[in-house]
């Protein structure tokens, strides 16, 4: 590398070598961006299963009898829905409204609870999260916060055949953990925690396990016939999804509400950090909302940063794109003006100083037919 | 890797065929670069009639991931273009040296072709490549 800067390896990074990954840098990690190619890799999650490392990804433990009044103060959804054992997306927010991370948050005990934080923010997250805990001024003892993403590897397991492939590993696990659940399971004979929730609009599952087993576990799948995916086909498919990636559709200056993500905000609950922020953008409008778009016809696919013009306007530009592979179209998410974000509204799309049509539409982009 | 014998090359990866009397010329991106690009899902290739100057961005090759630019090999007038990888740029993943080519010139100047490589230096650029990826590889 040319770079000085070391980068961080995951437990399976020699299982990626080995199976011919092209690795890149990502939120300080090296990182398989693909093995055969992002098409292919992106049809085996939507037709059969689909493997990714996500051991990159951070995981905090927040636990004690002030745990959840504390989570519910430093994240926008309502904690105090979950039942042990259940998960929910949320956001973390700033003062002022911003977005300082996106994450699920599990509850796994009574009193103990994870989140699964963005790799690229471990290092903005972590402070923040103890910072907030010790201005709450809790007793000794009542909360304890810990950063476990030193010792935590993460695998996920994505596509219509991953209940196959995981009841092969873990028989009644697909009728044990639902959507957005979690449990404990023993995996290569190492407590693991098993979620049914993703980042590709799959059914599938993320397991949380000791960065000690993870090789082994990655192969027992491997035997299973799923595919090792990169970073290139979870970036294809979740974009087809329309879900948010940290640094593109949010960031400390873009609030949940501006990313139309009001659903995971609890208004009802107590004062939460950044509720009056949210709360006026909800009531008296906001700057720019998040749209997602498709190309009209045959182009260059959108990428991040090109402008979009309504009208001769710009009006905002593409925070991600890329050519749809499900689609076959070029496909995209940016942030306009409020009055340009109606589904249907035409615009354009500014590639390389040439314009070219596209049509705003409802989210998510790509919709299984089933 | 696949370098045919009866084409020239570039550094930035593209080939070039010969016409009759070095008039004219078929351009394209070698099995490597393909390669290296995987899934190519569109092409911005020049105009007929435009012209296009040697070292210079003329096109463009967009993968699902990434643009690249392609450079111009030689200096010319283009004369015809592939629309068949237009209309499906797959086939540059799949025949790169053969139905993948992407256009045609006539030559501005002849004294250019001595810059371009013979099928044996382009080879040996790939190998020197290999050998240091691999390196870098030992390095880490």
């Amino acid at each position: 590398m040319s770079t000085e800067v070391q980068l961080k390896r995951t437990s399976l990074y020699e299982s990626h070598r080995r199976l011919g990954a092209r690795l890149v840098e990502f939120g300080g990690w090296e990182m398989p961006v693909q093995y055969d190619g992002i098409l292919a890799e992106h049809n085996a999650v939507r037709t059969d299963c689909g493997l990714f490392d996500i051991s990159h990804m951070g995981e905090v433990s927040v636990s004690g009898p002030k745990a959840l009044e504390f989570l519910n103060h430093l994240l926008t959804n309502d904690l105090a829905r979950l039942g042990v054992g259940q998960g929910q997306y949320n956001l973390m927010c700033n003062e002022e409204g911003g977005t300082v991370d996106d994450l699920y948050a599990y509850r796994i005990g009574e009193q103990e609870y994870l989140l699964i934080i963005n790799a690229s923010r471990i290092e903005m997250d972590v402070p923040h999260i103890k910072a907030v805990g010790a201005s709450m001024g809790f007793p000794a003892g009542e909360l304890q916060i810990e950063d476990c993403s030193g010792y935590s590897g993460a695998i996920a397991v994505q596509g219509p055949r991953s209940t196959a492939v995981m009841e092969a590993l873990l028989p009644g696990v697909s009728v044990e953990v639902k959507r957005n659940c979690i449990a404990w399971k023993s995996l290569a004979g190492e407590n693991t925690l098993v979620a049914r929730t993703g980042y590709t609009g799959e059914d599938g599952f993320e397991l949380v396990l000791p960065a000690e087993t993870a090789v082994a576990v990655w192969e027992l799948l491997l035997k299973q016939g799923a595919k090792p995916c990169g970073l290139g086909a979870r970036d294809t498919l979740r974009t087809e999804m329309c879900y948010p990636l940290y640094g593109h559709e949010l960031d400390e200056e873009t609030s949940p509400i501006e990313a139309g993500l009001e659903k995971f905000v609890a208004f009802g609950k107590a004062a939460f950090i950044g509720k009056e922020h949210l709360q006026r953008q909800t009531l008296s409008g906001r700057s720019k909302t998040l749209v997602a778009f498709r190309m009209s016809g045959r182009s260059a696919p959108p990428r991040p940063h090109y402008p979009l013009v309504v009208g001769g306007e710009s009006v905002g530009e593409v925070t991600s794109g890329t050519q749809s592979p499900s689609l076959g179209v070029g496909i995209g998410m940016g942030y306009v003006s409020p009055i340009c974000a109606t589904s249907g509204q035409a615009l354009e799309v500014e590639i390389r100083g040439k314009r070219f049509p596209a049509e705003i539409t409802t989210k998510p982009i790509y919709r299984k037919s089933r | 890797m696949n370098v045919p014998t009866d084409l020239k090359y570039t550094e930035s990866h593209e080939w070039v065929k010969l016409g009759k009397n070095n008039e004219t010329a078929t351009i394209g991106l070698t099995d490597f670069a393909q390669e290296e690009l995987t899934d190519i899902v569109y092409l911005d290739l020049p105009k007929v009639g435009d012209e296009i100057e040697a070292g210079t961005e003329c096109a463009v090759v967009e993968s699902v991931k990434a643009a690249s630019d392609i450079y111009a090999p030689l200096s010319g007038k283009v004369t015809e273009v592939n629309q068949a990888v237009l209309e499906d740029p797959a086939i540059v993943n799949e025949d790169a040296f053969g139905k993948g080519w992407l256009f045609k010139i006539k030559l501005a100047d002849p004294a250019e072709l001595e810059e371009l490589l013979s099928d044996s230096d382009y080879e040996e650029i790939l190998s020197e490549k290999e050998s240091r990826d691999e390196d870098e590889d030992e390095e880490k």
